[in-house]
This record gives structure tokens, sequence and C-alpha cells, in this order.
């Protein structure tokens, strides 16, 4: 009796987890249906617009660019080492460059940006949730969805690509620093070496990861925050989810986006 | 002639999971009368507002404004008639205290110019007691009697028909209290708007309500004039005027 007792409930925990879960996933696409549905349909609110450009991309830059410039110079370090073994040193540069702009450069943005502005969208909408302020909006005749929401998804999506482009030019000079002062380089033909193995669609596929992972980050942390829990704790968990799934959603989406624009 | 009553609400049910927190709430309100709700916490004075509002759907019962159900029609003409004060003041911590005050009135098509919203809001701080300085503040360099003022300023500056109160005075020494009464019923009197006020204060209902309403197990347990509420005769009132450990209502809920 006690084992069949046992067996039920950890049928009904499993249940209710794929209950949660499902609950979830719908919300989440409602969610998502509504943001895409405000954003096309006015009022617009361009001051909050603009603001969020400025928090969003504007103070991301030294996070993505200190973490661009690291990893470049990095990437540069482990290619001359693992080159050496083929005597294939000299692809240091479009290796580095190739690498920055196709995938390490969205990618890092991406998870360093959601950990910063994920998270803080987060836990200004879970405040404003739990301090009644998004009922003042509605109250006030504001749709919480077009004057919060909205322009935070907008930000982060069309400022994404531009941090990433600034995040690879850094990069690379990251990995042109270090291939000049400690493998040797010559300046000039590091130089060279990047520009003509690098094609444009490299830089465009990164551009592309970026806006998807700008869209991704803005709606987890709006839509975290949003649905935050009341108090402390639950907006302290609602900051907690917010970075954890968009990180995770970025870096699955960045496989399929991978197969999807270079197919093996 | 019967007068249509402003608000008027027909077995308003509301359930969260179990728990049936408003379980057919009947009640009418006359136009420009002070209604004051009163009742234990977590008796769902505040859903009730909510509902009316629209910012929680009833499970059941009918809500109707000036006799018209409230679920139709235009959602920002509908919300333009009401004016709410929030329990924590709900000021957007973002916007200086003068747009807090004129946000309704710089949204929309016939949008005040940024001039002409600060003048207003600057007007309104002062009825409640505000000095045209604090406008350019931010909320959190403000004290929560303050807050409270501008919130009550934000919930007139519309000239709104009808304005809701929750727990207007929570959070206040018994001065400031007074004081926020004191505004609460001159604002409501002078503009001849409709109130709706939720408290826990005897002091707040003694001085703001015309009528009480007392909702216990989520229903209206007794309504009436405010100067009835001493010799009603309702045992759930009585101990809940006089602050009574002993009586029919269960002190650990």
């Amino acid at each position: 009796m006690i084992v069949l007792n046992f067996f039920y409930g950890f049928l009904a925990s499993i249940g209710r987890s794929t209950l949660a879960l499902l609950v979830s996933i719908g919300r989440l696409t409602i969610f998502t249906g509504a943001t895409l549905s405000h954003i096309v349909r006015g009022p617009f609110y361009f001051r909050e617009l603009g603001l969020q450009f400025l928090r969003i991309g504007y103070f991301s830059l030294p996070v993505v660019g200190l973490t661009t410039l690291f990893t470049g110079g990095a990437l540069a370090l482990q290619i001359y080492a693992g080159g050496a073994r083929f005597n294939a040193e000299s692809v240091v540069p479009s290796i580095v460059a190739i690498g920055m702009v196709r995938e390490l450069g969205p990618v890092l943005a991406g998870l360093m940006v959601a950990g910063r502005v994920a998270s803080s969208i987060a836990a200004e909408l879970g405040t404003m949730r739990v301090t009644e302020q998004i009922d003042a909006l509605t109250t006030l005749s504001t749709n919480p969805m077009k004057y919060l929401v909205v322009p935070r998804v907008v930000a982060a999506t069309l400022v994404m690509p531009l941090l990433v482009l600034v995040g690879n030019i850094i990069g690379i000079m990251g990995g042109y620093l270090v291939g000049v002062t400690r493998l040797g380089f010559n300046a000039a033909t590091y130089i060279q070496n990047t520009v003509d193995f690098l094609v444009i669609g490299d830089v465009t596929s990164g551009l592309i990861k970026a806006g998807v992972f700008g869209f991704i980050l803005g709606l987890m942390g709006c839509y975290s925050g949003y649905y935050s829990g009341r108090g402390a704790q639950g907006v302290g968990q609602a900051t907690t989810n917010a970075v954890v799934s968009a990180s995770i959603l970025i870096l699955s989406v960045n496989y399929l986006l991978t197969e999807l624009l270079f197919p093996a | 002639m019967n007068q249509v009553p402003k608000i008027s609400l027909k077995g308003v049910e509301k359930s969260f999971g179990d728990k049936h927190v408003l379980a057919g709430v009947d009640l009418d309100m006359a136009a420009g009368e002070s209604m004051v709700i009163i009742g234990g916490s977590g008796t769902g004075k505040s859903v009730l507002l909510k509902c009316i509002l629209g910012l929680m759907k009833s499970d059941a019962g009918d809500i109707l404004i000036d006799g018209k159900p409230a679920n139709t029609g235009n959602r920002d003409a509908f919300l333009a008639r009401f004016g709410m004060l929030f329990q924590g003041g709900a000021l957007f911590d973002s916007l200086p205290v003068w747009h807090n005050v004129a946000f309704r009135l710089r949204q929309g098509s016939d949008r005040l110019s940024k001039t002409d919203a600060r003048d207003l809001a600057i007007l309104k701080l002062r009825r409640v007691g505000l000095k045209p300085d604090v406008a350019d503040l931010f909320p959190a360099e403000l004290s929560g009697g303050m807050q409270k003022r501008v919130g009550l300023a934000r919930a007139i500056a519309a000239d709104p028909e009808i304005i809701f109160f929750d727990e207007p005075t929570t959070g206040l020494d018994p001065i400031m209290s007074g004081v926020i009464n004191e505004l609460i019923r001159e604002i409501v009197v002078e503009m001849g708007a409709t109130a709706m006020t939720i408290t826990h204060d005897m002091s707040s209902v003694r001085a703001i309500a015309d009528k009480v309403a007392m909702i216990h197990d989520g229903r209206v347990q007794w309504t009436g004039a405010i100067r009835d509420i001493d010799n009603s005769g309702d045992p759930y009132l009585d101990q809940f005027i006089n602050a009574r450990a002993e009586g029919p209502i269960e002190s650990v809920r």
C-alpha cells in the first residue's frame, strides 16, 4: 500500500510539473503573440524607445567591448597554439575574424547582454508589478504592453546587431593586438589576411543572429518581470528566470540558426 | 423616480483556485456618494475594486456603471472616467512628480503640451497641499505622506467622475492620516465625484464616508449610512468597528 501511494505521488508530481510547463509555454506563446501584435499597432512611445536604446545599447557597450576584446585575444593565442601543430600559424587572423563575426561575437554579446539587460528589465517590471505600477498604467488608459514591453523588445532587437558589430571589430582588434605584440605577426599582413578571408555573408549571418538574440533577451526579461510573483522573493525569482531562460534560448536558437545559415 | 446607481454590482464572484474571495457581492452606489468598504484583511476588498476597473476579470455577476455593463464599449473612454489612488501610491519611479500627476493628460490624441501639462500638474499639487518645487523631484525623494498626496493629485488630475481610494492612510502617522482624510473628503465634495474607499482605519471611515459597506465571507455583510454604523445591531460590524478579538469573525483566517 505504501509503495502504491509512493508510486501515485511520484506520477502526480510528474503530472503537475508537466502541466506547469505546458501552462508556461502557453503563456509565453500568448505573450510573444501579443508583443508582436502590439509592435505593429499604435500608439508608439518613441520617448520610451529612445530611452531603452540608451539603456540597452549604449550602456552595454563596455561589457560587450571588454568581453570581445579579451575573447579575441585568447582566440588568437589558442589558434596559434593549435595551428602550430600543423605549421598553420598563418591562419590566425582569418580564423579569429571568422570565429568572431560568425559565432563568438553574437553568442558572447547575447549572453553578456542577457545577464545585464534581461535581469534588469525583469527586476524593473517585476517591481512595477509588485508595487501596482503596472495596474496604475492601465487605470491611466495606457496599455502596459505598448508602454513597457514593446519599447524594450524593439530596442533590444535593433540595438543588438549594432552592439555585435562594434564587438566584432573590438574582438578582431583583440586578436590583432595579441597577434602583433605577442605572436610576431606583421601588422599590415594581419589586417590584410583578416580582410581577405572575411566575406560579407559571415558578417550578416552574425548580425541576423544578434537581432534574434536581442528579441529573445528583451522578450524573456519582459515576460519574467511582467508575470513576477509577489514580494522580494518573486522579483528575485523573476530576475533569475529571465537570465537563465534567455541564456538557454540564445544558445539553443544559435544552433538552429547556424544549421539554417550554414547547412552542412 | 428611481435614480440609476452610478455603480451597481450584482452577484459579483471571483475565486483564486479553491479560494472564493468574492462569493456574490451585491452593492449599489448613487452618483456623488462617498462609499467606504470595510472588512478584514484578505476579504477581497481590493479585488472588488480591480474587478470594477477591469484589472481582474470577475468569474460571475454583473458590474454596471450608469446602468451599462462595465466590460463593453471603448476601454480607454471607460477608464478615463475613473481616478485611482493606490495603496502604496504606485507612482512611476522613473518619472518626475509633475509627469506622474499629468500622466493621463499626456496620452492620447488630445494630449496636452508639456508646458500645459506641467502647469496643470502644479495646480493639482497645490490642491493637495504640495509646493510647486516638488514637481521636479522624483517619487523616491518624497516622504510617504507626500507620495500619497502626489497619488491623490494624479487620481484627480483629469477630473474623473468616479474615484477609488485603496487604503489611503495605510503606513501614515495619525496626523498625516487626518490630513489625507480631510483632503479626500474636501476634493470629493468639491468635484461632486462618486468615491469608493477601501480602508481598515475607522477614523478614515468616519471622516470620508456617506455610506459604509462591510464585506465578510465574500459578501456584503452590512450596508448603511455612516450615522447608523454604531447602532447597526450587526454583530460582525460591531466586532469590526470596536476592534474586538471576540465575536463572530474569526481572528485567525
